[in-house]
């Protein structure tokens, strides 16, 4: 129930924020059917919504809907699906309903949280979408209720419960601050795709442990593939 | 129509990434840099994002009402207040900030 109503309200966020982002009724319905991962479709509309390139938009989602390939990893072994049933399966692989899945005691409880998630959030994102979108779109003028500044709020939002340990805290900084100070020298949307640059050089780097400090577990900063439920 | 490619080229790469997930012998991804590299792009993107939509107008560098909005975000988001509280805050400020200092 706290999952639904999460989801309902973060995808009627969506709608509303993909509407003031210039995108039409048709374009946010088309992203939350077939791309139906939150942080991509956020972050595809940001980088159209700046004046970017479509296709940096496009790489900004692929590249933050990359985790959900890990996902798959960890759900293969659990739905054992082949054929049409996997196709159909893919689509449903989010945070949520890995995270619904992943550590059940049996497969079959674990199967039953995959579909029942994975299909519930998929309707009420959809319906929460088209009930933002169309909202909006009877709006004259969204900037003047604020929704511009609704997407970076958003982001906030998605990215707080990630920031484990304070090599996470200096990441997220440095790729602010380049992703900022490239604004002037580059075209709209790659200053991000740098930042995802800086994220994969820094994911490149073997990690030190460090043993000196072993009563602090969450301060090495070792990231996880852990799914995040996108909305706390 | 570019923005239909676009979304055409974001909808089938983030289909193709959960397909493979679920499709590919274990041992390919099974890396610790691609753990690691998956598990810090939501992070560095999302910052790069929160950053570029508050303090840029997509050209040039600019502070305006959006800061005081994304300010006030901070805090609900610190204080663990649901995600439609966050983003309602986020947007009633930043009005209400251009309501008092017209063209901010």
């Amino acid at each position: 129930m706290g999952v639904a109503i999460a989801t309902g309200a973060y995808a009627i966020s969506f709608g509303a924020i993909a509407l003031a982002g210039g995108l039409n009724v048709w374009q946010t319905m088309a992203l939350s059917l077939l791309m139906f991962t939150g942080a991509s479709q956020f972050g595809l509309i940001a980088v159209i919504a700046g004046g970017g390139a479509p296709l940096a938009g496009a790489a900004t989602a692929i590249m933050l809907g990359a985790r959900n390939a890990l996902y798959g990893l960890r759900l293969a072994e659990i739905l054992r699906v082949s054929g049409l049933r996997r196709l159909g399966a893919a689509q449903l692989v989010i945070d949520e309903s890995t995270a619904m899945s992943i550590g059940r005691d049996t497969d079959r409880a674990a199967r039953l949280g995959f579909y029942a998630t994975g299909l519930g959030v998929f309707t009420l994102w959809n319906i929460g979408t088209l009930v933002g979108a169309v909202g909006a779109s009877w709006l004259s003028d969204p900037r003047a209720l604020g929704l511009d500044a609704a997407a970076p709020a958003a982001f906030l939002a998605l990215l707080a419960p990630r920031l484990r340990g304070r090599e996470l805290w200096a990441l997220a900084l440095v790729a602010a601050v380049v992703a900022v100070l490239a604004v002037p020298l580059v075209p709209v949307g790659v200053p991000v795709l740098l930042a995802g640059l800086v994220g994969v050089i820094a994911g490149l780097i073997p990690r030190k442990r460090a043993p000196s400090h072993p009563h602090e577990p969450n301060e090495t900063g070792e990231p996880d593939d852990q799914p995040t439920r996108d909305p706390s | 129509m570019t923005t239909w490619i676009g979304i055409a080229v974001g909808c089938l790469g983030c289909y193709l990434l959960k397909l493979a997930g679920l499709s590919v012998p274990k041992s390919v991804l099974e890396r610790p840099a691609v753990h690691r590299i998956a598990a810090l792009l939501p992070v560095v993107l999302l910052a790069a994002l929160i950053a570029v939509q508050t303090f840029s107008d997509g050209r040039s560098l600019v502070i305006d009402a959006r800061a005081a909005g994304l300010a006030v975000a901070a805090v609900a988001v610190w204080r663990r207040w649901p995600f439609l509280v966050v983003v309602a805050l986020a947007a009633v400020t930043t009005a209400l900030v251009r309501q008092v200092i017209p063209g901010s």
